[in-house]
């Protein structure tokens, strides 16, 4: 019957909106884009910076708008909304890292937020700096630097 | 194994809710909604649970104008880790405490051990209770509770409240006439996101077993319940149960599609955690009992009994189910 049971399961388990979802992704990812493209332009206009440094600077915006927008519990609800058109970008890195000092606050500031902040992110940054070491290395074994 | 009771009767219920219930479809039968947070008056979510379950057990001994050496024995738990909620909740009483643990069919497991101690003549009043906290188990089995994870379908929302009930062998208009203790069913599924399917095996065994040992048929009963099965999870058990012989389509649903409006609510496939069969059945289902719409009603709550730690390990996801079941006289 193990079987059976399994097929049934299988039956009654509904399929995910995968295109649907991966379509709301495409387009409010692209807009959160296009907004840092226009952030950038006017970071270079406004503070007459190059486009690289500019670029850091839309970087930290993003990050503060997730992180606020975290604090308000406002951030949960739209990732609900347009999936991970939120989480992707740095936005979902910051957005990780508040929430989780929000949660572990009240455990204190070293054994709570300190040891907890990375919960989620920890990941992220460990096999980040993994892959910029190997490529860094693939870059210049075939490149040659 | 299913026992029969012949002197176990419900003496009253008290039971406490929140938000995510309060915009539900039985709100009107709660004893007490707080829905101005989820920190109950407390500066943490672990508090605010504790205080919630001690305050169903102190406001039922209350409402039957009782004391706490009148009670024999308080039977309780939840799903924080090392049942913290009732361990920590049980030290504001001077009463015997039994802490116990079955996830999701706490109460049901509660219940059955209780009705037997009255049965045995052991004892004339156990209070069984149970908690769960939305943003507790959130936090405990899932992300931080800010954190915006992308959910599934078949996904539930933990439930936030307490529920106590009284059960006593002086005579009652609800009587329990008998219990079936659940055996641990496992049937490979390790999805976290899908207990409806973890669990729904559980609930088919012991609502077979039940029906096997009392020579009875489903319709026997005028109303089944499970405890937090979801939608999905119905429709798998109403299948499984139909290929094995048994209909229960015309006379079973699931507390988890009754405490919350799937409709109106962002609840996914229902509502979860060990409040959701607990406060069902202690607010709309005993007053639909002795209001006279039920007469005889089966509850099969059902517990993903897993941990964290082996489920990272690969190991698939155990369940068990306990089945309790009523009459209104």
């Amino acid at each position: 019957m193990k079987d059976r049971y399994n097929e049934i399961v299988k039956k009654h388990t509904p399929k995910e909106d995968v295109l649907k979802n991966a379509l709301l992704v495409f387009i409010y990812g692209g807009i959160i884009g296009a907004f840092s493209e226009f952030l950038l332009r006017c970071y270079v206009l406004w503070f007459n910076l190059p486009r690289k440094e500019a670029g850091i600077i839309v970087t930290l915006t993003f990050v503060v708008i997730a992180s606020v927008l975290s604090a308000l519990g406002i951030f949960d609800v739209c990732v609900n909304k347009l999936k991970s058109a939120l989480l992707i970008p740095i936005t979902g890195f910051a957005h990780s890292m508040t929430s989780a000092a929000m949660e572990y606050r009240k455990e204190g500031l070293v054994l709570g937020i300190g040891a907890n902040i990375f919960k989620l992110a920890g990941t992220v940054i460990l096999y980040g700096i993994v892959s910029v070491y190997v490529f860094g290395i693939l870059r210049l074994i075939i490149l040659g630097g | 194994m299913t026992k029969k009771f012949n002197n176990v009767y419900v003496a009253d219920t008290y039971t406490i809710a929140s938000i995510y219930e309060k915009n539900g479809p039985i709100s009107n039968y709660f004893d007490l909604i707080y829905n101005k947070d989820f920190y109950y008056g407390t500066d943490t979510f672990e508090k605010a649970e504790e205080k919630m379950l001690s305050n169903s057990i102190s406001k039922l001994i209350n409402k039957v104008k009782l004391v706490d050496s009148d009670i024999d024995y308080v039977i309780a738990g939840d799903l924080e880790n090392q049942i913290a909620a009732s361990n920590y909740a049980m030290r504001d009483f001077n009463i015997p405490f039994l802490g116990i643990f079955s996830a999701c069919a706490t109460f049901a497991e509660g219940i059955y051990i209780g009705a037997n101690f009255i049965e045995g003549k052991g004892c004339k009043r156990v209070i069984v209770s149970t908690s769960s906290h939305n943003m507790v188990a959130e936090r405990q089995f899932r992300n931080p509770t800010e954190y915006g994870a992308l959910k599934k379908k078949t996904t539930t929302l933990t439930s936030t409240g307490a529920a106590s009930i009284l059960l006593t062998s002086t005579k009652s208009n609800i009587k329990i006439t008998s219990a079936t203790a659940g055996i641990v069913q496992d049937k490979g599924i390790s999805d976290v996101n899908n207990m409806g399917a973890v669990m729904a095996i559980a609930a088919a065994d012991t609502i077979k077993r039940h029906l096997n040992d009392l020579h009875i048929n489903a319709d026997y009963y005028d109303l089944i319940l499970t405890g937090d099965l979801g939608v999905y999870g119905k429709e798998i058990l109403i299948e499984y149960l139909k290929e094995s012989g048994i209909d229960i389509s015309l006379n079973y649903d699931d507390c988890g599609l009754i405490l919350y409006d799937r409709k109106k609510q962002p609840v996914y496939a229902g509502a979860s955690g060990p409040c959701s069969s607990a406060l069902v059945l202690c607010s709309y289902i005993l007053n639909e009992m002795k209001q006279g719409k039920y007469k005889k009603v089966l509850v099969v709550p059902t517990g993903a009994i897993f941990s964290a730690t082996r489920l990272f390990q690969k190991s698939s996801i155990p369940s068990i189910a306990h089945a309790i079941a009523l009459e209104a006289i």
